[in-house]
């Protein structure tokens, strides 16, 4: 568990926050720029002075009440800005020696060499920071973070400075980052894409403050809060390959608790991860509609037959966010407030969804 | 050029590498702190050491004198630590060189240092470097060109003070004469020829020093065949 409860003045808001995340997988802190997520990430390292405690596990890394302070270099964590920050006078290999040897050798439980293959480095040892791409910085900055062998990654917008297909390069390292090493990350970005990729818990944050923490899936499903808002809104199922389609090149995912009740199937391009492999899915609200039977002749293959569990004004007049219930999963919808109506839809009533797009991610 | 004249050279040349070598340990923290700190004081502090580059050298030696002089309070107290009088002697000139020349090597490290990104440092602390591990190991090496040019102006500056040497020095063969205060000397004394011979010297080495700089801190050139 990693604990932190901070309150720091700053111009505009105070930073007020108490947070919980669990010591596995990727927390995200998701905001609006100036909301403070940065601010938070600075003072679980030490490089900002807030007011309060921050313990990671049994080690107490802040603790006003005791008075102390343990500096930035006495903690094992890791530590990624979007501009990576690179030593320039240092060669890649030597940045990425540079916190290595500063450890203890028994601490030492990432090797140089893991690291240069989990991001794709060994072709970059000898250059320079200023020859390298965006994207190449990145993943250096990144493996550099690793080489300490930290039991906590800090990332602070990691992504934010690459164009699109630099993003596209190195999100996949990030993905298998938590998965491969077991390290908790705590990732800060405002990209609802990349955080519903790559989150397991998300901690929403707007002016100094939480506005709601908790599995990923979950706060996706609730219709009151940001992340309801906007394009990126809709629901992240964990899924499963279970059987590929190799003639139309399609995959059919099992959403739901494995093996279990209330589970149900969507069909998505193939990108040929094997049966069995557990993927994660996106429906984004936009790509959901709703009928009152199932449609015949309709392009959309993915028909799923549900409940509706709650309705919400979204934020043009005109719209409403509608989240049906799908054997255990909820799948959120964004419709017309005429159609809406023109359904009689309310709490209880049997819908079918159609959802013209599913996003896997691995 | 005559034994005299080598006499006057080589106590140049020990004048000003020592007095580099005083100023690079003694302005280098004074240009960190400078350079890094958010404190009330730092313009105060920022001006006395910017203060030989306005005031008239003959200003900053009068005071110097009176300070070291035998009435002064630096003077009571070199002679109660039994260590004489500074005026007029080679010891007396490396503390007034001291003091004149610190613009030249704290002022080029601070920009050196305040180039550094902050970030940068903060990415070595988060590798576990602590802050004089942080200062040796990045800001230092950072901060090279500002090094070689501070080593560089504080000497050559060092070899060019006249105003400072004449009153804190005077003119003693061996002791406190420099090549500055010679040329003076021999102009006054109309002799043309010796003057050349030295100040020509001075002008070569003058450029010489600057060309070397120059080429020195060239920005590093970008390796060839970038990717992509």
């Amino acid at each position: 568990m990693i604990a932190a409860t901070l309150r720091l003045p700053r111009h505009g808001f105070t930073l007020d926050v108490d947070l919980a995340l669990p010591a596995q997988g990727v927390s995200a802190l998701f905001g609006p720029s100036g909301c403070g997520k940065t601010t938070v990430l600075r003072a679980l390292a030490g490089l900002e002075r807030a007011a309060g405690r921050v313990a990671l596990g049994s080690e107490v890394w802040q603790d006003d009440a005791q008075g102390l302070f343990v500096p930035t270099h006495q903690r094992a964590l890791g530590y990624v800005i979007q501009e990576s920050a690179l030593f320039p006078h240092l060669s890649v290999a030597q940045n990425l020696d540079y916190g290595r040897r500063r450890i203890p050798p028994a601490q030492r439980r990432i090797a140089v060499d893991q690291v240069v293959e989990l991001l794709g480095l060994g072709a970059l040892m000898a250059r320079r920071p200023d020859t390298l791409s965006g994207g190449e910085r990145q993943r250096v900055a990144i493996a550099r973070a690793l080489a300490t062998s930290p039991r906590l990654l800090l990332m602070d917008e990691p992504l934010a400075a690459l164009d699109a297909a630099r993003k596209a390069e190195v999100l996949p390292y990030l993905d298998r980052l938590h998965r491969e090493l077991a390290l908790p990350v705590v990732y800060v970005s405002h990209a609802l894409e990349e955080v519903a990729r790559l989150a397991h818990h998300l901690v929403l944050m707007d002016a100094g403050r939480v506005v709601a923490a908790g599995p990923m899936a979950d706060l996706m499903a609730r219709l009151d809060l940001p992340t309801a808002r906007g394009e990126g809104a809709g629901v992240v199922l964990d899924a499963v390959v279970a059987e590929r389609d190799t003639a139309w090149q399609l995959a059919r995912l099992q959403v739901g608790p494995a093996g279990g009740a209330g589970d149900f199937s969507v069909w998505a391009r193939d990108q040929g991860l094997p049966v069995g492999h557990a993927v994660r899915v996106r429906l984004l609200a936009r790509d959901v509609s709703l009928a009152r039977g199932p449609l015949a002749g309709s392009s959309i293959g993915n028909q799923l037959q549900g409940v509706v569990e709650a309705i919400a004004d979204d934020e043009h007049p005109s719209l409403a966010l509608v989240r049906v219930r799908v054997g255990a999963s909820p799948v959120v919808a964004r419709l017309t407030r005429r159609s809406a109506h023109a359904l009689g839809l309310q709490p209880g009533v049997p819908v079918w969804a159609q959802v013209k797009t599913v996003a896997l991610m691995e | 050029m005559t034994a005299a004249d080598w006499t006057t050279v080589r106590l140049t040349a020990e004048l000003a590498a020592l007095t580099t070598v005083l100023l690079l340990l003694a302005g280098t923290p004074v240009a960190w702190w400078l350079a890094r700190t958010r404190s009330v004081v730092k313009p105060v502090v920022a001006a006395l050491v910017a203060m030989p580059l306005v005031l008239p050298p003959t200003v900053l030696g009068f005071y110097l004198l009176l300070l070291m002089g035998p009435q002064g309070p630096v003077g009571q107290l070199t002679q109660a630590l039994g260590l004489g009088r500074l005026p007029f002697t080679f010891a007396g000139l490396v503390v007034a060189s001291v003091l004149y020349s610190m613009p030249f090597v704290v002022q080029p490290l601070q920009q050196a240092f305040e180039a550094i990104p902050e970030r940068t440092l903060e990415a070595a602390a988060t590798l576990r470097a602590s802050p004089w591990d942080r200062f040796f190991s990045i800001a230092l090496p950072l901060a090279r060109p500002g090094l070689v040019t501070a080593s560089v102006l504080g000497f050559a500056h060092t070899v060019g003070e006249f105003g400072v040497v004449l009153m804190m020095g005077g003119n003693i063969p061996g002791q406190t004469r420099v090549l500055s205060v010679a040329v003076y000397g021999h102009v006054e004394a109309l002799e043309f020829d010796d003057a050349h011979r030295l100040a020509a010297g001075m002008v070569a080495f003058a450029m010489l020093v600057l060309v070397t700089l120059y080429v020195v801190n060239r920005p590093a050139r970008r390796e060839a065949g970038r990717p992509r």
